[in-house]
């Protein structure tokens, strides 16, 4: 057996950092910082009352998230290990945030703002096991695993490979592949009497390269609507009927997924299933106690529980307008969402006592009447909030890139074609232009599965899930 | 003939049997080099030429670690050229043109002048190996010589044959026999052997040559010696010209396709595709018209020019009247016709890193036996060889350069772990750490190793270690030097560079590709700071200061790369591990795996055919 001494070398990795919980819902999420500056990284955006880094090992601390302009994100509680009494044997600070998916994913963005690195699937454990956590028979068990996932990945594999997304990854390394040779024919050859490649060219068609990985790294955030679903909060006066409209849409559909329990903020939670879709829809408590309480706290609160969302469900009560006109509530929180990126799906209902008020032309689309009672106009609820989601990322596009592991190649693929391209276009000589074009190169390969021998180790534990 | 015993015999005097033989006996070994002629030591059996793209860096760290090709290459330089220079730094190689028989008596005088190397005219039959190790040779006269170590740098000579038409007979060059016997010796401890060809064009007479109608290529104003040892050449320079075959010629040729050894199948062994000779450049590119010839004098003394690109094995008299056919050469005297040979070679995934062989301790393979081709990549693998040969006799840690080191660590990590289906060149794109190892630079990555092993002289590491104090010193001064516009204004207007409007940091002033430290450093502001300005006033500090401060951000990506790919190989595999104790490897990553033997888990996954769930499986098992 080695000395781990050859080992310890390992330390100086890289601080990684990925959410550590099941996706989904959950009362907390967990999100595990790991490498040298893992407690640096942490304390760029934790604040406290004292900095992690001047904290002892195995302490807790409670603080928040504050993001680059001040603004306060989550509340969390932070652990401290340190090396090496840890799960990877590094620096390890883990942070439990409160705030539910969408803001333990921005805590994250954060994390990674500040120096992490996306950790690889599978990668905490493998620094358990490279930093020498893992005895030999747990060892051996992951060893195992790791067999046993392998299989299944290359079957994986091989259906990826005769997909789209593959078929569209080849031919895009394909063409890195001519113009890298084009480059280095003429470093090589220079003495050739051969015709080089002309610059001008070069640049477009590595441009035109750079615009399909670009292309597929947009498409992430459809693959990501079809693999961790869509968070839908309903908001609306308690007498709209958001209640009777979440129990329309469970009733339209036969495929109940779960009845998810409340949550630490006592929302009710429901999944449906929209054309193989997950969508969980969240009654909201905000708005339910605005109505009495001050005006603008709800507001303010019905804002953060939408924020958590992709999409606000609005659901107004066409008989109360008849009466009373729009609350100017309702306007000023569609307002902020739509602002905050957030898509507002408002839904008129009572369509059965308020005929008189409808239809009416819908504007974007995104207006629609129903009555709950009847089940009037819920399909087209239906399809409308599957239109929400699809219609405006997917575009052209049909190649969907759904795995974070994909993802994070296409964009280290990205970044490196575009040091490359800027190289070429500063005019600097092949070998510059090749360089990062190379690294392009061995990016993509790690999704075809023509994995380059720096990467490899990388590559290795991706048959583990993430952050365990 | 004593019955001496010798720590190490070499085998072959070519350019890999040098450097081997006077390394090893550098580091103290006794050492007999067996020759079949002394006249044919350091001979250049293909192109009068040292370096090339690729090539001319491996000469530079032949230098650093203390070898000898550069110094007889700068002794025997006829032309130097330094190729392109119109590129980037890390793609700069030094070429030259270099005297056929100047090298040859040069490579000679300094073997017979080394201590410790004794030189025996004869040739080596069969090896004596005893509990799997090497301990002693058999000569072509009889004798049994005992040794240590054994480095066999044979040449194309292992059973070679050359064809010319489909005229063969056996020999491993012009006029020279083969090497008989050694294979089949090597075969009966288990060796495999496969066969690789290669060849060589026709020489004509100079006087016989219109050189109106060729293009001049002079060698540059300039000349840059090969090594740091060297310090400037001085000598008139040859010049090379450069020729075109046309459809007349490819006519004639194809007219003698019928009586081609290749195309007829009698010939074997598997030819380099980068070097293809004249027919299989006319027949896979029947498109292009015209293919270059180049006529490079093979001296200064003497009339035999070699006839560049036109390798062939075609019968003596298509060879004869297609060269006609070529503007200038349309009266050529052809000396001696173009020939191929078909030699025997070891699947060099039966060689370690260090060059010794998995099956017999003690003994080595380098250069054309392991499947490459070119002097430089023989004598990179020499001294590799020659070094560790003397480190078993003498006891030390083997001596393996890494690819993020070397290019003689590319080379030899390529062979052990790609192997090779035809001869093995080097080129810069097999490095994929390029920008770190330049020629300009291989002091600086390599003569720490040749000062451990005390095959450099002291004053050259002490030259090193000052030039490394200027360049420290100068890195500092750019960097924190700040100019007025005033002071620089003038020289950047004269370069049509964008001018100043505020105090700028020299090095960021580099960063720009038009400015040039070295004129920039001639303006009167910088004339009172002394110290580095003693730095720079040494060209080749300046240039190492400019190229790193001028690339910095490129060159922190590639080490952010190197750092990767070395902690990768610095996890070792202990020796004697067992692949079979591993089930659920694969089948074929078992096979290839105890195949190589790779020393680390980095070299393991550079192995074809091992995936990287094979790696997973083996971590877990060695890190347990």
């Amino acid at each position: 057996m080695l000395n781990l001494d050859v080992y310890l070398n390992l330390r100086d990795g890289d601080t990684i950092a990925a959410i550590a919980t099941p996706p989904g819902e959950g009362g907390i999420s967990v999100i595990r910082i790991s490498g040298q500056d893992s407690f640096a990284v942490a304390d760029r955006v934790f604040v406290g009352k004292s900095s992690l880094s001047a904290s002892p090992s195995h302490t807790a601390h409670f603080g928040k998230i504050v993001d680059g302009e001040g603004n306060y994100v989550d509340e969390v509680v932070a652990l401290t290990f340190k090396n090496p009494n840890s799960y990877t044997c590094e620096d390890v600070v883990e942070v439990s945030c409160h705030g539910g998916y969408i803001v333990t994913q921005k805590v994250l963005g954060m994390i990674l703002t500040a120096g992490a690195r996306a950790a690889e699937p599978g990668e905490f454990t493998k620094r358990a096991f490279l930093n020498g956590r893992l005895d030999l028979s747990q060892a051996e068990a992951v060893g195992d695993l790791i067999h046993s996932k392998s299989e299944a990945a290359y079957r994986s594999s091989l259906r990826q490979l005769s997909g789209e997304l593959s078929r569209e990854i080849k031919g895009v390394r394909d063409e890195l592949l001519n113009l890298a040779s084009l480059l280095e024919l003429e470093l090589d050859f220079s003495e050739e009497d051969v015709e080089f490649a002309n610059r001008k060219s070069l640049e477009g068609r590595l441009t035109d390269a750079l615009t399909v990985v670009d292309g597929l790294l947009s498409s992430y955030a459809v693959g990501r609507v079809y693999k961790e679903g869509v968070r839908v909060t309903i908001a609306g006066k308690p007498n709209a009927g958001k209640s009777s409209i979440l129990n329309a849409l469970l009733r339209e559909d036969r495929a109940i997924v779960s009845s998810i329990p409340g949550t630490t903020r006592d929302t009710i939670s429901e999944s449906v299933v929209i054309d193989g879709i997950v969508f969980r829809l969240t009654d909201t408590a905000g708005l339910r106690e605005t109505a009495d309480v001050i005006e603008r706290q709800g507001v303010d609160r019905a804002q953060k529980e939408a924020e958590q969302g992709d999409i606000l469900l609005l659901v107004l009560d066409l008989s109360e307008n008849y009466y009373n006109g729009i609350d100017p509530l309702y306007s000023k929180l569609e307002r902020i969402c739509g602002a905050a990126g957030i898509k507002v799906i408002k839904v008129w209902n009572k369509l059965d006592i308020h005929r008189s008020g409808a239809p009416r032309l819908p504007d974007e689309g995104r207006v629609f009447y129903v009555s709950a009672l009847t089940g009037e106009g819920i399909e087209a609820l239906r399809k409308g909030l599957l239109s929400a989601v699809l219609a405006a990322d997917l575009g052209e596009t049909s190649v969907v890139v759904t795995s974070a592991r994909h993802r994070d190649a296409l964009s280290r693929a990205g970044k490196s074609l575009r040091y490359s391209l800027e190289t070429l276009r500063s005019g600097r000589s092949g070998e510059f232009v090749a360089m990062d074009l190379r690294a392009g190169l061995n990016a993509l390969g790690e999704i075809t599965g023509e994995i380059t021998t720096d990467d490899i180790l990388n590559n290795i534990f991706s048959k583990f899930c993430i952050g365990k | 003939m004593t019955e001496k015993k010798y720590d190490v015999i070499v085998v072959g005097a070519g350019h890999a049997g040098i450097e081997a033989a006077l390394a090893a006996a550098r580091m103290g070994c006794s050492v007999m080099m067996v020759t079949m002629d002394i006249a044919a030591i350091g001979r250049m059996s293909c192109n009068p030429a040292i370096g090339g793209t690729a090539k001319g860096n491996l000469v530079r760290e032949i230098d650093a670690l203390g070898g000898e090709m550069g110094k007889i290459a700068d002794a025997t330089g006829i032309q130097f050229r330094m190729l392109n220079r119109s590129k980037g730094p890390a793609v700069w190689s030094p070429r030259a043109q270099n005297d056929r028989e100047g090298y040859s008596i040069e490579a000679r005088r300094r073997v017979e002048a080394q201590e410790n190397v004794h030189i025996l005219q004869d040739m080596v039959t069969d090896v004596y190996v005893e509990n799997g190790e090497m301990v002693g040779v058999q000569t072509g006269t009889g004798v049994r010589v005992p040794c240590k170590a054994l480095i066999i740098s044979s040449g194309t000579f292992l059973n070679g044959v050359m064809h010319t038409g489909l005229k063969s007979r056996i020999g491993g060059r012009f006029n020279e026999p083969p090497a008989i016997g050694l294979t089949a010796s090597l075969e009966k401890l288990g060796f495999v052997s496969g066969r690789l060809k290669t060849g060589t064009p026709p020489r004509v007479d100079k006087r016989s040559i219109d050189f109106s109608k060729v293009e001049e290529q002079p060698g540059d104003p300039d000349p840059e010696p090969f090594s740091f040892q060297t310090k400037e050449v001085t000598r008139d320079q040859v010049s090379c010209f450069l020729t075109y075959t046309n459809h007349d010629t490819h006519e004639l040729l194809r007219n003698g396709f019928d009586r081609s050894p290749m195309f007829t199948g009698l010939i074997k062994g598997i030819g380099p595709r980068y070097c293809p000779s004249i027919e299989d450049k006319i027949v896979r590119f029947a498109e292009k018209e015209r293919h270059q010839i180049f006529l490079e004098p093979e001296g200064r003394d003497t009339n035999v020019v070699y006839v560049n690109g036109f390798s062939t094995s075609l019968p003596a008299e298509v060879q004869y009247d297609a060269m006609k056919t070529v503007p200038g050469l349309e009266n050529v005297e052809m000396l001696r016709p173009g020939y191929a040979v078909e030699y025997d070679f070891f699947p060099p995934h039966q060689v370690k890193l260090t060059l010794e062989t998995q099956l017999v301790k003690g003994l080595f393979f380098a250069g054309q036996i392991n499947g490459t081709s070119g002097y430089e990549e023989a004598a990179g693998q020499g001294i590799v060889a020659g070094i560790n040969a003397a480190l078993r006799v003498k006891g030390g840690d083997p001596f393996v350069l890494r690819r993020s080191e070397a290019y003689i660590g590319v080379l030899i990590d390529d062979l052990v772990n790609k192997g090779t289906s035809e001869p093995y060149r080097m080129f810069t794109s097999r490095a994929e750490y390029r920008l770190m190892l330049r020629q300009d630079n291989a002091d600086r990555r390599l003569m720490k190793h040749g000062h451990k092993f005390e095959l450099l002289p002291p004053d050259v590491y002490d030259a090193l270690r000052k030039k490394e104090e200027y360049i420290s010193v100068l890195t500092d001064y750019v960097r924190q030097k700040s100019v007025p516009p005033a002071a620089v204004n003038s020289y950047l207007e004269s370069i049509g560079s964008t001018i100043l409007s505020e105090n700028e940091k020299v090095s960021q002033l580099i960063k720009r590709q038009d400015v040039k430290l070295s004129e920039l450093l001639q303006m009167e502001f910088f004339r009172s700071d002394s110290l580095p300005l003693e730095a720079a006033s040494h060209k080749h500090v300046v240039e190492q200061v400019e190229i790193e401060t001028k690339y910095e951000g490129y060159i922190v990506r590639q080490l952010e790369e190197i750092k990767k790919f070395e902690k990768f190989d610095s996890m070792e595999i202990p020796e004697g591990f067992d692949y079979a104790r591993v089930k659920s490897l694969s089948t074929e990553a078992r096979e290839k795996l105890t195949r190589v033997l790779p020393s680390s888990i980095g070299q393991a996954s550079r192995i074809s055919g091992v995936s990287p769930a094979d790696i997973s499986v083996l971590m877990v098992y060695l890190h347990g």
